[in-house]
């Protein structure tokens, strides 16, 4: 048996009197596309923040390829080969295209004072140009990320996640307030990329539709636990999950 | 201990005036998220126009008194409002900062090209004197001025809390879009708050300068020491401006009688300093308070 | 194409630069020098604010730091150089502490503990006359040498002047067009998102406040032998403020921004020949209609205008 990338062991944050994260944990192995779902509320969020290093949790750890990084700054985490995206479109909007995306992969080209005497583009046009055309984005490569659709933002976002070459990628309701053409070319991208590169992700999604198709396991959180895990049909046919929808 | 009563008292006194200009202020943040860099100069301003009142128009003071507050709040409350503030829409942002900066040194030059650079002598609308209490002389004037600006401050209070149209002013002010719907009229209640700043910035004005006489440059001093008050009691709370702006008069008085003289003006930086950067919400404000 | 476009305008206006004092009295090379020395302690303050997204109330104060230190080494027969550097070095030190409020506050809470920190400053130039010389302030500074080349004159001074802020704008040119450029805007954007993409924002922070000092550090080396003689007055709150507005008029995050709102602030009241009362408040009036009309400062205004017919063209087209 391998090691698994991502080991979240007994996770616990509370704000107040409100337990977001109970205890939780899971592995996940390399290659694995995992989602997560769950009632507003449930504790998905903090979740992720717990392991990016955006909130530090009460207790528990997490590894990342057996090296805890609990506490770690989400730079350094970027450093180690985690990605993510975020549920609120988190482009530079006063940047090129080209830019976001060159830029998500520069602070991992050498140290920072020798970026301080490298080539503008840090080296990087070329790789950028190759992601641009992966995520279909040529037509507005050289316009201003604040200029163009919100779906393609959402590619943009999804693109500098990739930029870097992690190899554990977060991705933080990324269906969200996408058009269903744009939806489907996203999925095709994201089954694509993991195919290519074997590249592990963790996909929080209300989008049911979309979370089933892209993900070949599924977990489910209620009230800051996880009550289910499994493969999409196990999970759909769990009762508690259904309750949790409904019962709220 | 005759002497610390003495600075105490005095301390208050300053530190009551300052009270006004920091209470208008939170007012104006809270009602629009506005930032007021002419603060300073919204005290500095209205001791002129009474000026003119009196010396250019010829009236009797109390006209020229009516004068002065009445412009006060045209120009400061609506005036800033309509010209300045409206057009950056519900958040202004670092634009409307520097708008309130230019405004500032608008005023400051317009004061000193059209009225003179030289400090001018306002007139007391309080009696001077003094009287003895164990040992400390104490001025009337400091004991009426502190009154003054406290029974400012409570009348204020009173009408926000007991008021329908404070308490709306308060909804308009934490939630406007709840506000809107439960029926409050949020871009007047919104308008009010900048005329009781003017209103606020114009007694602590007439308040102030018969002490430090009027100059041009007043604001640049008051503007700062206003804002450390509002920050020190929590930025969105009336009596946390309050108290901020006494203690800063009182502790400013302490440092220069028992410290040192030519750093008084450091404490209040370096309480701004240290409140900031260990507790953003003030020393009175709570978590929730916080808005940064 | 654009690049040549720019490489041209900035030869030109070199060449007019160069050519500027010649036949003018000792006053036009001195308000030049002025102009150009604000110049570099604005482009510093652009850095901060238009690159990096945070506001600082306090480059006057590096000026002051960079001016006494100068003053200080050069009045004990020590050259220009060596005062230049320390206080260059001083004030990026310096200026990486105040970064560290930054870290921490932002918009106008930062405004106003910089605005402090200036204020500090002042009190600590005012009241330590052992080294400042108190409300007197310092006098009589040499100007630099050069070889066997004196500055003394105003003439050879203004190109001496000239050559420092040409140099100090080629470096930040640099600075901003390398990787380290995108990460300050990445910065200013999103600093979030930035950090999750790697960027060590907390350093990088501190180095937009430390450079940015720095070339207030520099500008305050050129105003000591430039004016001969420096006061605690020169270095206050309104300096700062003064600074704050030439970044902002000229163009937040334009690089031509500081150089062209100096100008304004500067060179303009001379051209119209204003008193300088009047001038201060049109320029007031004109600052608040510009910020409620364009935000992007004299040079987000010529682009937008620059933009227009294309996008009239672009309609026609489609």
């Amino acid at each position: 048996m391998t090691s698994p990338h991502l080991s979240v062991r007994g996770v616990f944050k509370r704000f107040g009197p409100v337990v977001a994260v109970n205890d939780v944990s899971f592995d996940v192995a390399h290659g694995e596309i995992l989602g997560l779902i769950g009632p507003n509320g449930s504790g998905k969020s903090t979740l992720f923040n717990c392991i990016l290093g955006q909130t530090a949790p009460d207790a528990g750890s997490v590894e990342v390829d057996g090296r805890r990084v609990t506490g770690s700054r989400a730079c350094d985490l970027s450093l180690l080969g985690v990605g993510r995206t975020f549920q609120q479109l988190a482009v530079f909007p006063g940047l090129s295209v080209l830019d976001n995306i060159i830029f998500a992969a520069q602070e991992h080209r050498g140290g920072m004072l020798g970026r301080l005497f490298m080539r503008p583009d840090a080296g990087l046009t070329e790789e950028a140009d190759r992601m641009i055309e992966f995520f279909r984005l040529g037509a507005v490569r050289n316009k201003l990320a604040g200029d163009i659709s919100y779906g393609q933002r959402k590619l943009v976002d999804a693109a500098m996640a990739f930029m870097a070459g992690p190899r554990l990628v977060l991705l933080d309701e990324p269906a969200g307030g996408v058009n269903p053409t744009m939806l489907a070319e996203l999925r095709e991208r994201l089954l694509t990329y993991n195919r290519e590169h074997g590249t592990t992700f963790v996909v929080i999604e209300h989008n049911m539709d979309f979370v089933m198709s892209l993900c070949g396991r599924i977990m489910a959180l209620a009230e800051g636990r996880i009550i289910a895990d499994g493969t999409p049909e196990e999970v759909r046919a769990e009762q508690t999950v259904i309750d949790s929808y409904l019962g709220g | 201990m005759a002497q610390f009563l003495q600075v105490l008292l005095s301390g208050l006194a300053t530190g009551s005036i300052y009270a006004l200009a920091a209470v208008g202020f939170s007012l104006v943040w809270q009602a629009a998220q506005a930032v007021n860099f002419a603060q300073g100069e919204f005290v500095m301003l209205p001791a002129f126009l009474v000026l003119i009142g009196e010396h250019w128009l010829h009236w009797p003071l109390w006209a020229a008194l009516l004068f002065g507050f009445a412009l006060s709040i045209l120009l400061l409350g609506l005036a800033f409002k309509r010209l300045i503030v409206q057009p950056f829409g519900p958040d202004g942002g670092l634009p409307l900062v520097i708008a309130t900066m230019a405004l500032s040194i608008l005023l400051k030059e317009a004061v000193k090209t059209f009225y003179g650079a030289e400090a001018e002598p306002f007139p007391s609308l309080l009696p001077n004197g003094t009287f003895h209490v164990g040992g400390a002389v104490v001025s009337v004037r400091d004991v009426l001025n502190l009154l003054a600006a406290l029974a400012v401050v409570l009348l204020l209070t009173l009408f926000l809390d007991r008021t329908k149209t404070g308490r709306q002013m308060q909804a308009a002010a934490q939630n406007p879009g709840v506000a809107e719907i439960l029926g409050v009229d949020v871009a007047r209640m919104t308008l009010y708050a900048f005329l009781l700043n003017a209103a606020l910035a114009a007694v602590a004005s007439f308040l102030i300068t018969p002490v430090y006489l009027a100059k041009f440059s007043n604001g640049e001093s008051l503007g700062i020491v206003a804002f450390i008050a509002a920050i020190i009691g929590g930025f969105n709370r009336i009596r946390g401006a309050l108290v901020g702006g006494l203690l800063i008069g009182v502790l400013d008085n302490l440092t220069a009688t028992y410290v040192t003289l030519s750093y008084r003006a450091a404490l209040p930086l370096v309480l701004l300093i240290a409140v900031i950067l260990w507790r953003p919400q003030g020393l009175l404000g709570d978590e929730e308070a916080r808005i940064v | 194409m654009r690049g040549h476009r720019e490489a041209i305008g900035v030869a030109v206006v070199v060449a007019a630069l160069i050519v500027a004092p010649l036949g003018q009295g000792n006053y036009i090379a001195y308000l030049l020098c002025s102009w150009l020395m604000l110049a570099i302690a604005a482009m510093g303050l652009n850095l901060t604010l238009g690159y990096a997204g945070r506001i600082s109330l306090a480059q006057a104060s590096f000026i002051g730091i960079g001016a006494y230190a100068t003053s200080i080494v050069t009045l004990a027969h020590y050259p220009w150089v060596l005062g230049m550097a320390v206080g260059v070095v001083l004030c990026f030190v310096v200026g990486l502490l105040l970064g560290f409020p930054a870290l921490r506050v932002r918009g106008h809470y930062l405004a106003f503990v910089t605005l402090a920190f200036n204020s500090l400053f002042f009190l600590v130039a005012r009241n330590e006359d052992w080294l400042t010389g108190g409300t007197y302030g310092l006098s009589g500074m040499p100007r630099p040498r050069i070889g066997p080349v004196s500055t003394s004159g105003q003439l050879a001074f203004y190109y001496f002047t000239l050559a420092v802020a040409l140099l100090a704008a080629v470096v930040l040119r640099l600075i901003v067009r390398s990787p380290w450029g995108r990460a300050f805007k990445a910065l200013r954007e999103n600093e979030v998102r930035a950090e999750s993409l790697g960027l060590d924002v907390r350093r990088l922070t501190l180095l937009a406040f430390a450079i940015g000092s720095a070339y207030g550090g520099l500008a305050g080396a050129i105003e000591a032998p430039l004016v001969q003689y420096i006061d605690p007055g020169s270095f206050d709150v309104v300096q700062s403020l003064s600074l704050l507005l030439m970044v902002v008029v000229g163009g937040l995050g334009e690089f031509w921004g500081p150089v062209l709102g100096s100008a304004v602030a500067v060179l303009l009241p001379e051209a119209l020949r204003v008193t300088a009362a009047y001038y201060l408040m049109l320029y007031a009036i004109a600052v608040i209609l510009l910020m409620t009309r364009c935000p992007g400062g004299l040079i987000g205004l010529a682009r937008r205008i620059a933009a227009r017919p294309a996008r009239r063209r672009g309609a026609a087209v489609s």
